[in-house]
């Protein structure tokens, strides 16, 4: 069996390699972006923000966050979701990208995703799979950012339930209204005292 | 619907630990909570894929992508190789994204303050997706060393950045690839990152004097070996 290539840093000079509208200013149909969703995607549209702190709490402001999540209707656009009974949505492909800015700050424009199937006859509670990568990384790390607003759901959720209760919090994403968008402010904090809980995925 | 195959764990035999003090930046930076283990579900064998329309053709091209008004300099190079996963089949359709310093070692950024010059004709940057056989290619130019902040008189190997998706987001990786011969490595700690010295030749692309175009351009190959499957439901 060959062996996994080896993991390395993305470095802090990622910005024309991997998020070029940062550089440019111009939107690559198609390619990568931290504006998921369009007018027409159907859904609840939201935003996700929030900033990657490091372990004294001082912003990651040469981080990069990428997303993964399911449409509105809980589909994934991936062969590998082929339940025909749940809509696509031409409009949404469902990936993000992004680097922090000087702040450490991110902020996403998407939908709410819909419930997935977990694994057996269980359902995961709506979520979106966040992955973080950063100079002093030399490996990425993947969290996952549930919302506050679906308690039931969450409580019910085998990933979530996994996690000791007193980190399962830096999970949730806290729902806020902001000048009449809907925000879910999501934290990502490398180390230390609030330590965001990583999978080993 | 049926549970999805999971991939093979990710090998922390081969990939960096998060905490690594020789690499001064990971102090404040690597998470100190053990990982908490979960089951592959549609979530992560599920991920993004990308049409040829987002890896135009000229972008796999790098002496050509960002001309300005001439070529750019330094020393023109051909890297190539497959994309593979752990079965040693192909990873076909996939996007591969490079980003590098120029020939002199400078990046266009602002926190890159090395004094050597920036190349108006070369962003570093380019993408490509693999072919049916996994296999990507691109034109660039050798990338040269440069110094950093690590501990004192630390120079970074010339190195070209690679990030691939493979077909999940448990299969997603950002590497780095190295040139042969080059005295910088063994005093890299992020070369060194790696607990395996095996891992860490890996990183290493081979001269090759196949892929060299005679008057024009020396090979370089370089095969990366993503995470795959026991065993997908079809073959069981």
């Amino acid at each position: 069996m060959a062996k996994q290539t080896a993991s390395q840093t993305v470095g802090p000079f990622f910005l024309y390699g991997l998020t070029p509208e940062l550089a440019t200013g111009i939107r690559y149909t198609g390619y990568t972006g931290a504006v998921l969703a369009d007018e027409a995607t159907a859904g609840e549209h939201i935003v996700v923000e929030g900033r990657v702190l490091d372990g004294k709490g001082d912003p990651v402001p040469d981080s990069m966050v990428e997303i993964w999540q399911a449409n509105a209707a809980g589909r994934y656009r991936h062969a590998e979701d082929d339940r025909a009974d749940v809509p696509l949505d031409d409009t949404f492909r469902g990936f993000g990208r992004t680097g922090t800015g000087k702040d450490g700050g991110f902020r996403f424009r998407t939908v709410k995703p819909g419930p997935v199937p977990g694994l057996g006859n269980a359902w995961q509670a709506p979520h979106i799979v966040v992955c973080v990568f950063a100079r002093g990384m030399l490996s990425h790390a993947y969290t996952r950012l549930y919302f506050s607003d679906e308690g039931e759901a969450n409580g019910a959720d085998p990933v979530l339930g996994a996690v000791e209760a007193a980190r399962r919090p830096t999970l949730i994403a806290e729902r806020t209204e902001s000048r009449g968008q809907t925000v879910y402010r999501f934290d990502i904090r490398l180390q230390g005292e609030g330590e965001t809980v990583f999978f080993d995925v | 619907m049926a549970d999805p195959a999971p991939y093979r764990a990710r090998d922390w035999n081969v990939h960096p630990a998060y905490d690594y003090p020789a690499y001064a930046s990971t102090e404040f930076r690597a998470p100190k909570q053990p990982l908490v283990p979960i089951p592959h579900t549609l979530s992560e064998v599920t991920g993004p894929s990308f049409g040829r329309d987002a890896a135009p053709e000229g972008e796999a091209d790098l002496t050509v992508n960002a001309r300005v008004n001439g070529e750019p300099m330094g020393e023109r190079i051909i890297v190539t190789g497959r994309v593979l996963d752990e079965n040693g089949r192909a990873v076909p359709e996939t996007m591969v994204e490079i980003w590098q310093s120029n020939a002199a070692g400078r990046y266009i950024h602002e926190v890159d303050q090395h004094d050597a010059p920036l190349d108006p004709n070369f962003t570093g940057a380019g993408r490509t997706m693999t072919d049916a056989d996994g296999r990507y290619r691109f034109v660039t130019i050798k990338p040269g060393a440069y110094p950093w902040g690590n501990h004192h008189n630390a120079w970074r190997p010339a190195h070209i950045h690679f990030s691939l998706f493979g077909p999940g987001f448990a299969t997603r990786l950002v590497s780095q690839m190295y040139f042969p011969g080059d005295p910088l490595l063994e005093f890299d700690p992020i070369f060194k990152g790696s607990p395996s010295p095996e891992a860490m030749q890996a990183l290493v692309a081979d001269f090759s004097m196949e892929i060299t175009r005679p008057e024009w351009a020396l090979g370089y190959e370089w095969d990366i070996v993503l995470r795959g499957r026991d065993a997908t439901p079809m073959e069981a």
